[in-house]
This record gives C-alpha cells, structure tokens and sequence, in this order.
C-alpha cells in the first residue's frame, strides 16, 4: 500500500510538471529552420504587441500578436532581413512598435541624457570635494596660526 | 539653484502631463501617405473583391470591425447615422483570424442592427490589417479620392468624432458615393 500511494504521489507531481509549460510559450510555432527560428525568437522579443501596449509580440496571446507573429515568419522565410521585418511594421505601426528605439537625431537625446547626467554628477561631486578639501586646509591653517 | 531645480521638474511634468493622454494611442505614420494596396473577397460573395484601385478616384471611408468586436456595436449607431448623411461611403472590413463562423455572424448583426456599409469586405488572415497598421477594431482610415490617407481613428467613432475629424475633411458639397463623390 504504502508504495503505491508513493507512486501516486510521484505520478502526480510528474503530471504538474508536465503541466507546467514555460511562461513565454504563448506560441507554439517552430520555423523548420533553426537559424531562421533563432531570428524569429529574438525578433519576437524585440518588437511590442500592438493592442496590448506592454507586452512583446513574444508574451501576448492577443489575435493581432498571433497575426503580427504569422507575417514576421512568413517575411523570414521569405528571405528577408531582420532590418526589412523591422522597417516593415515600423513603417505601418510607427516606431513605437520596437522596444529598443533606433538611434536618430531626433531621439539622440534619449541616449545621450544618461551620460550627460553622469558628467553633471562627477561635475559636482568634484566640486564639493575639493571645496571640502579647502575647508580643511584652511582649519588646519587656522589653528596652526593660533 | 533648487529654485530652478523645482522650475526645471515643473516643466518636465507639466510636459509628461499634456502628453499622458496620448500614451497608448499609436500614431500611424501611413497618414498622409498613400494607402497600401489592399483587395479583399467580398463578404456576401467571396469569388468577388473589392481593393483600393476599385476605389480610386472616390472618398470612402475603411472601417475595421467584427461582429465579436463590442465597441464596434457602441459605434454602429454613429456610422448608421453617417450613412443616412451619405457624405461618403463607409466600407466594412470584417477582421478577425479565428472565429469559425465570423461570416454568419457578420451578417447577422448587419441585418438585425442595420448595415451602415455600401460594402463589406473580410480580412481573415488579418495580413492586410498588418499592412494598413490596424491593431484593434474598430479603426477606420479616412481615404482621399487620390488614395492617400488623410485621417486615421485608432478606436471608438463617436458622433463628435465623426463631424470634426471625417465631415470637416470631406469637400463641403460632396455627394453620394453613387454620384461618384470628390474631384476627379
């Protein structure tokens, strides 16, 4: 009796973790190449569901993201390049649709404000350390003075 | 200099703030350009099709929609109401990529809440949604006699909706579809 209900128990943990598909699995789809299936998950990741605004087209199980999944297989199996895909639904859904903005003049700021906001920062930790710095000096001057 | 640091933030938020409401609203970079081709089978017929070249030379207006689409129902009345003003031909596009029986249902909503359209067209493998920047229904492209499209609405017509954006943009003396509306 007793390994039985060991087996059970063993027979149901294995059915939950058969159960348990990995989270990203919305789409079942495989390409038959490998190399084109590899493109097509880092695409899938890369480019945002059109309708459910915060996912990727890789997360969302809505109609559109399947659609939007069915032509991006279907431009790489056509031979098209990752620039081409990606040109192709930014030129329909507008830039919004890519997770990583491409850089142009016009968002050059986005990139740049991180550095400049570093430089701004060192800028003035510099400056109160070396006024600290003087302080100190000056302290020390002082009370070798007296 | 927290003074400024205070104004500077005030800026940038009051920016944000003014901006807010256009988060989540996709703004197609097709408008103002020429529609991409579409051709479609015709929902009542499908050996038919009806494409943008048929639709040259014609105001007309491309309405997304499915009859499992509900703020397409809360927006039939307003597109009702425009068919009767007849300022410009409302075609349908039936869009949905896996319902078995999208058809019957079409049709029947049609007939039991009145069919707004002068045609009705189906998408069912929604790559012609892709192509003309669709990402939910409804929406509806505004189309010029010259093919370009010069407005676009990302969701719900509203009766305000429909006289600012679509008959403020349509010639003022404009007649029905059948008359062959627009210049030439």
């Amino acid at each position: 009796v007793r390994t039985l209900t060991a087996g059970a128990i063993l027979l149901i943990i294995a059915l939950v973790l058969a159960a348990a598909r990995p989270a990203w699995a919305v789409d079942p789809a495989l390409m038959s190449d490998p190399v084109l299936q590899a493109r097509y998950e880092v695409l899938i990741h890369e480019l945002r569901c059109v309708q459910c605004e915060n996912n990727s087209l890789a997360d969302s199980d809505a109609d559109i993201a399947a659609d939007v999944r069915r032509q991006i297989r279907t431009m790489l199996a056509a031979g098209k390049t990752d620039q081409q895909i990606k040109g192709y639904l930014v030129s329909r859904y507008s830039e919004f649709i890519l997770f990583r903005p491409a850089f142009s003049w016009r968002n050059a700021w986005l990139w740049a404000l991180p550095v400049m906001l570093l430089l701004i920062g060192i800028g003035i930790a510099v400056r109160v350390i070396r006024q600290r710095a003087a302080l100190v000096d000056n302290e020390d001057g002082d009370i070798s003075q007296t | 200099v927290p003074l400024g640091v205070f104004l500077g933030l005030v800026v940038v938020l009051a920016v944000g703030i003014n901006h807010s409401h256009d988060v989540g609203v996709l703004k197609s970079p097709l408008v103002g350009h020429e529609i991409p081709d579409w051709q479609l089978p015709v929902l009542t017929d499908p050996t038919k099709s009806l494409g943008s070249r048929d639709l040259k030379g014609q105001w007309y207006v491309l309405n997304y929609w499915g009859a499992w689409c509900y703020s397409c129902r809360v927006e039939h009345p307003v597109l009702l109401e425009a068919q009767r003003e007849a300022r410009v031909q409302i075609i349908g596009v039936d869009w949905v990529a896996d319902v078995a029986d999208e058809n019957a249902a079409a049709l029947d909503m049609l007939s039991r809440l009145g069919n707004p359209y002068s045609k009705v067209v189906t998408d069912r493998d929604g790559r012609t949604a892709i192509d003309l920047g669709i990402a939910q229904a409804p929406e509806s492209l505004l189309v010029n006699p010259q093919g370009v499209i010069v407005y676009k609405e990302p969701g719900v017509i509203t009766a305000e909706i429909w006289r600012r954006e679509f008959l403020s943009r349509l010639p003022p003396q404009s007649t029905t579809p059948a008359a062959g509306a627009g210049g030439s």
